[in-house]
């Protein structure tokens, strides 16, 4: 190509964020930018404000290929790339950061390692410029290396006595058996003691391509200044990754876990199969858990657990997508003597959307509420970059925020109900319990 | 229904953490001459303020009614009403039955919640434009309509009570934190849990909830913020409407004890099994924008140099150079309507003592009172925090929050908006006789969290947990 950059036609996808009440629709326009280098991001522009956020994901590169004996390495990069990189160390690196106001940071999750940026309009070739040295040239200095070493130490034993954080780890060590994904992504005291410096650079080499690279971009940039950044941040990259792969798994449900603690109230945490994020029936599904457990103060979870009976502040559900494994979920708290109330009033609601489904009335009520509701998550730019690396992640097409409207209402009665027969399952659920409960504990 | 501290969203927030930070703490932006959120402001008749940011990146608003008062104003003895009655504002009023409040919020297309804090209270929903008469009219109908019976007062109790559980009572560190404010503030009612003490919750009454009601809930004690969509022209109108029509209240004043001289340095030391990681921790007691303007914007600025980022002068001294400390860092906020506090923290490297911690941070405290800050600190302190007023003004709520905190406290819109003008007026000489003034140890409470003797229970490595949210559905 002879121009610095092509756009597809994204102008075209002009997405109204009005859904039906909303006279005075704006729009948002999704537009494919491709480098003269080849690199492809997904742009919403917006010059409200001199800023502008950029989210990225390497996808397949989390915590689930850290290898064997090597727990939290994906973890610990994500610590340590921006603590020093070409030319500059960690103090010098993070002075630029922080005297320009220039967000930079990296997470590693169970899939994906993942990045974001954020800053204003006038530091911008200096924050591409970051990105890149972080992503191409981190230094991993011994100075860095040990103090992001004894945070993440810290945080392993701050985590070892937290109630929240054990029934998770129950949890997963409990659904996912020898899976990577029953692994915790901070890594164990042994594992991340052994990391060096080479296991990181290892790391960054096979991550850190162009072939599993997404970006998301809004703010104050055209996309006509977006293509010569993006070959800048991201050109130097290898064109492949080298990653294992995982396998899908299918998690094993139906156990009870209790673990002991000397605190007031017990933390549970349970869940069963899901449903796959591209299922013709995932928004059946998710307007069906909206009603159960997903809709805060009008959910039949809250209405039976807190509402009518003071149980608990909070009880939820919701749907989990993992790449390898698809999970539906949930929590409350409450106090040892009467979680096992709680629970059995959880198990009555799951029972009873299996055999009776919903109404008519609350499928109206909860498509109104998640098409109404869809325009709230658009009013902040790290909200926007964020959603384009999550509609490029799962393949929902640069028309997805035109559509998804659309695809919630056109969920039927007959569908929820379908749903709810083939998916709810209380009698393959995993509990985890952690606290000191009292009297009997059932699903 | 949360508390402030924890204004939790679903959604990220575009906010770096450190300009949130500095956002939240060190109170709102503003860029004078040029304009932070800009807002547009009026008083109806019966005393309600009105104040507009408008934001017209997507057809919704945020509407915001916030009381003047909070749990600092509560009577003794019934700790925590003020955050029960947040609670019970959702339980119905004489034309709507209990809990539908949010219910016709979420069929409306919206999200609701509302939080309490020492001095202010508030509630808010976010939703479609064309729907802000709608929650308007429930707004102005609970202000003054409210309608309790224990049947549902009661249930509502145990919730406030299992709220506490989960936020304070399973966690030693947010206990050591409410025993350290109860020892920083001896007399004033900011020593008091904004939840309330477990024993004054157990007994709180309707009629509890009713008396704090009338005696703070009228117009004249109100602040509507409304943020999004929307002119001063269409929102006026709609504001007489709802809210115009509401009679004045009687005169409102707080009426709080004042702290008294303080002679001695306290500390508060908290072993629990349950504490993997010690800390440590210091409070001291620092003027607030309203009890002394000139001290506190040097004081945000303070705080700016020595504790915020891993640039800052501690966590270089403490994590970087000497390896004594993993984290560090200082907090101040200063929006409040009587004495703030400013804290300092630390998170031991390894198998540093604590003892040996706090020799070292209270080395760095001396240096600073001793030498003071540089000039290059503070011109590099100052441009952060004047960049942090344009991050607020991207989100749609963070202008309706900041301005609706303020005035809650009693601080003007002028205040908010000439804010950057103050920052950018700091010297190194003000800077330094305020770090002077605040870091006098017999106005501090120091905490130390520890495992118990012999170390906490040990287990397996963490896991991170798979949080809702994620995805994009």
């Amino acid at each position: 190509m002879n121009k610095l950059f092509k756009q597809i036609a994204g102008v075209a996808f002009a997405s109204t964020l009005g859904f039906g009440f909303a006279q005075q629709a704006k729009a948002v326009e999704v537009q494919e930018v491709v480098s003269d280098g080849g690199i492809r991001a997904w742009l919403i522009e917006d010059h409200m404000n001199p800023l502008m956020t950029m989210d990225i994901a390497f996808t397949g590169a989390g915590a689930a290929t850290d290898p064997d004996g090597k727990l939290g390495l994906a973890n610990m990069v994500s610590g340590l790339i921006d603590e020093g990189a070409g030319a500059m160390d960690s103090q010098t690196f993070r002075g630029e950061m922080e005297n320009r106001s220039i967000g930079l940071s990296f997470d590693a999750g169970r899939d994906d390692f993942a990045g974001s940026l954020t800053t204003l309009t006038r530091e911008r070739d200096t924050a591409i410029d970051l990105l890149r040295l972080a992503l191409s040239e981190p230094r991993f200095d011994d100075e860095a290396v040990e103090r992001i070493r004894a945070q993440v130490v810290s945080g392993l034993k701050r985590a070892e006595t937290d109630p929240r954080d054990i029934a998770s780890r129950t949890f997963f060590t409990s659904i996912f058996g020898d899976h990577p994904y029953s692994r915790p992504v901070s890594g164990t005291f042994d594992t991340v003691a052994g990391l060096n410096a080479n296991d990181f650079r290892g790391f960054v080499g096979r991550a850190f391509a162009k072939d599993n690279l997404i970006i998301g971009v809004a703010g104050d940039i055209t996309a006509e200044e977006l293509g010569p950044l993006l070959d800048e941040a991201f050109g130097s990259l290898p064109d492949h990754a080298d990653l294992p792969t995982i396998p899908d798994v299918t998690p094993k449900f139906g156990a009870l876990d209790v673990v002991q603690q000397d605190i007031p109230q017990s933390q549970a945490i349970w869940g069963q199969k899901g449903i796959k994020r591209h299922d013709p029936d995932f928004y059946a599904a998710y307007v069906m858990n909206y009603i159960l457990g997903g809709g805060g103060f009008s959910s039949r979870l809250t209405e039976e657990v807190r509402e009518k009976r003071g149980l608990a502040y909070g009880v939820y559900s919701y749907l989990a997508n993992l790449d390898h494994a698809d999970l539906m979920m949930g929590g409350v708290a409450t106090r040892n003597d009467a979680i096992g109330q709680s629970l059995s009033l959880i198990s009555t609601e799951w029972s009873k959307m299996k055999k009776d489904g919903i109404t008519q009335e609350e499928l109206d009520n909860a498509k109104a509420y998640l098409t109404g509701a869809f325009p709230l998550r658009f009013t902040s730019l790290g909200n926007l970059s964020g959603m384009l690396v999550g509609m490029q992640k799962e393949d929902l097409g640069m028309d997805f925020l035109d559509r998804r409207n659309d695809m919630v209402n056109a969920v039927s009665l007959d569908d929820v109900n379908r749903v709810a027969t083939n998916l709810m399952d209380p009698a393959n659920v995993t509990v985890t319990v952690v606290g000191k409960p009292e009297g009997d504990l059932a699903f | 229904m949360t508390i402030p501290e924890t204004f939790r969203s679903k959604t990220r927030s575009f906010l770096p953490a450190i300009l949130l930070a500095a956002l939240t703490l060190a109170l709102a932006p503003g860029l004078s001459r040029a304009a932070v959120f800009s807002p547009q402001t009026a008083t109806l008749d019966n005393g309600i303020q009105v104040v507009l940011v408008e934001n017209h990146r997507a057809p919704v608003v945020t509407h915001m009614v916030w009381y003047k008062v909070g749990s600092a104003d509560e009577p003794q003895g019934v700790s925590g009403i003020a955050h029960f009655l947040e609670h019970l504002m959702f339980k119905g009023t004489d034309n709507m039955a209990p809990g539908d409040f949010s219910k016709i919020v979420a069929r409306n297309g919206g999200n609701d919640n509302a939080f309490t804090s020492w001095d202010y209270t508030g509630y808010f929903q976010n939703i479609a434009r064309d729907r802000l008469d709608l929650v308007m009219e429930m707004e102005a109908d609970r202000m003054t309509n409210l309608k309790l019976s224990d049947d549902v007062v009661l249930p509502e109790r145990d919730v406030i009570i299992e709220e506490r559980r989960s936020r304070l009572d399973t966690s030693p560190g947010a206990l050591l934190g409410e025993q350290m404010r109860a020892s920083l503030y001896m007399a004033h009612p900011y020593g008091r849990s904004i939840i309330g003490w477990l024993n004054e919750m157990e007994t709180l009454s309707t009629e509890d909830a009713l008396d704090f009601y009338h005696d703070w809930y009228a117009p004249n004690n109100a602040i509507l913020v409304v943020a999004g969509d929307i002119t001063m022209d269409e929102l006026l109108p709609m504001a007489e409407k709802y809210y115009g029509v509401i009679p004045r209240g009687k005169d409102m004043t707080r009426n709080r004890v004042q702290e008294p001289v303080q002679h001695a340095p306290r500390k508060v030391t908290m072993r629990d099994p349950q504490v993997g990681q010690a800390s440590w921790s210091r409070y001291y007691l620092a003027p607030s924008y309203n009890t002394d303007a000139a001290d506190a914007a040097p004081l945000d600025v303070l705080s700016e140099i020595i504790g915020s980022g891993t640039t800052s002068r501690f966590f270089r001294a403490l994590v970087v150079d000497q390896e004594i400390a993993s984290s560090v860092g200082t907090f101040y906020d200063p929006v409040a309507v009587d004495l703030a506090s400013f804290g300092v923290y630390a998170v031991p490297r390894g198998d540093v003592d604590l003892a040996d911690l706090e020799k070292a941070v209270e080395a760095e405290i001396a240096k600073v009172v001793a030498d003071g800050v540089t000039q290059d600190e503070l011109d590099r302190a100052k441009q952060k925090l004047l960049d942090s007023a344009v991050f607020a003004r991207d989100s749609l709520s963070a202008g309706a929050r900041v301005l609706g905190q303020s005035l809650a406290v009693g601080l003007t819109v002028d205040q908010v908006e000439s804010w950057p003008d103050r920052i950018s007026a700091v010297t190194v000489d003000q800077v330094n006789d305020a770090a002077k003034r605040v870091f006098d140890a017999k106005k501090s409470v120091t905490g130390w969290l520890m495992p118990p003797e012999g170390g906490p229970v040990t287990g397996a490595g963490a896991a991170l947990p798979i949080t809702s949210g994620e995805g994009v559905h």
